[in-house]
């Protein structure tokens, strides 16, 4: 039976945890509105890309002169998995189930004959993928240091990936992050952007149909301009919306902690409650037998 | 007066401008061009410049977009741009950073063709440059 003194100890440190817990859901929360924030700020622009890419998608009408990006090399044999997930533990399931799609895909594609090639953005992911497919992972893009995410980030990344496309490196690329619904639930979503999965990212064209766009310079031109750009604004929308769920995750998980530090307080300090009266019982007992023995 | 249409300037890190303008100047790819109400519908691409707005109030803003595009409808213009800054806040060290991350490209380039792409993107920076901190 733990002493008294050892019952104290054991509650100051839960309650120095629970502080702790509780300090990081707060973060997490205001973290998460800002990340809100900035998810929210981007969406217009994706939006126009969208609509933009569907107009001139349809104005080329699937004419021969649609960059590779677009239609894809016409194979599927090397496929590029670009996993995002976050750089900081502490958030539940939250990266686990990131890499537990991406493994799940990975092992169909093996199973199918195919190459897997890696990219890992954040460390949680590679952390994780590293113990089975470390001779797959071709890079890992370290956002450890970057206080808020901008452009540049992602379109640091797309442009790798771009290069290595061009060079033939892979056939098929697919995007892995978590998508934010709400702050309880983030759902791992895989995403193809190259070949642009055909109806995935794009919604139907806003010039009603009749408007004849002009076009400086060539369509043809215009659209190998812009697919390269979409796949930047893909990849940072993807980042972002995991920067959102990767706090949402970690504040329901802090929330969770700080509560369970909470149960385990009051149980401990019933216990020592117990105890001290227990002792406080033998000892009058024992000054009381002493005196009726006299 | 003339008449007023919606412009909105985007960025991918947020909607810089959405407001009613009388005319906006674009530094389109193939010349800089006035977009005013009624526009014909164009696309097109844009370079390095200086995107100047006359809102329907008569005020003029002036904005730096490095490269995007424009979506040009007669009810309104959408101008998606890779990075846009008022001209007020613009940063010296990252235009000169462009600068730089443009001449290594160009000496970096292998083929003919990309070489000039990026000798173009270049003086279009430079030429910015000079436009913007007059020396």
């Amino acid at each position: 039976m733990a002493s008294l003194k050892d019952l104290r100890n054991r509650i100051a440190s839960v309650k120095a945890t629970q502080k702790i817990t509780k300090a990081m859901q707060m973060v997490a929360a205001a973290k998460l509105r800002r990340a809100q924030e900035a998810a929210e700020a981007a969406r217009p622009y994706s939006e126009r890309m969208g609509a933009v890419l569907a107009n001139i998608t349809q104005a080329i009408g699937g004419g021969g002169d649609a960059p590779a990006l677009m239609t894809g090399t016409g194979r599927d044999d090397v496929h590029l998995l670009i996993v995002c997930t976050a750089e900081r533990g502490l958030c539940g399931g939250f990266n686990s189930q990131i890499a537990r799609l991406a493994r799940d895909h990975i092992r169909r594609l093996l199973a199918d004959g195919k190459q897997v090639k890696i990219i890992c953005v954040g460390k949680k992911g590679y952390d994780i993928l590293r113990r089975d497919y470390a001779s797959m992972i071709l890079e890992r893009v370290d956002l450890r240091e970057v206080k808020t995410l901008g452009f540049a980030n992602a379109d640091a990344i797309a442009r790798k990936v771009i290069h290595l496309f061009n060079d033939g490196g892979f056939d098929i690329c697919t995007l892995f992050y978590s998508q934010f619904k709400s702050v309880i639930s983030q759902i791992p979503t895989a995403q193809q952007i190259i070949p642009a999965g055909a109806g995935s990212t794009a919604p139907e064209a806003t010039n009603g149909g009749n408007a004849v766009y002009e076009y400086e310079p060539e369509p043809g031109e215009i659209l190998s301009d812009l697919i390269p750009r979409n796949i930047a604004v893909q990849i940072f929308r993807a980042l972002l919306e995991n920067a959102a769920g990767e706090m949402g995750a970690k504040m329901s998980a802090m929330d969770n902690a700080t509560r369970n530090a909470g149960d385990m307080i009051n149980k401990l300090s019933i216990t020592y409650n117990r105890q001290r009266q227990a002792q406080i019982t033998k000892e009058l007992i024992e000054i009381i037998s002493g005196a009726e023995a006299l | 007066m003339a008449e007023a249409f919606k412009f909105e300037l985007v960025s991918p890190e947020k909607l810089l401008v959405s407001e009613q303008v009388e005319s906006v100047v674009i530094p389109g790819a193939e010349g800089e061009m006035t977009v005013m109400a009624q526009h014909a519908p164009v696309m097109t691409t844009i370079k390095p410049g200086v995107v100047t707005i006359k809102t329907a109030g008569g005020k003029e803003e002036r904005f730096v977009v490095f490269g995007g595009f424009a979506d040009i409808l007669p009810s309104g213009c959408t101008l998606l741009a890779e990075s846009a800054t008022h001209v007020n806040d613009i940063d010296r060290a990252d235009l000169a950073r462009r600068i730089q991350e443009a001449k290594e490209d160009a000496a970096d380039a292998k083929d003919d063709e990309s070489r000039s792409k990026a000798e173009q993107f270049l003086s279009q920076l430079t030429t910015l440059e000079g436009a913007l901190l007059p020396a």
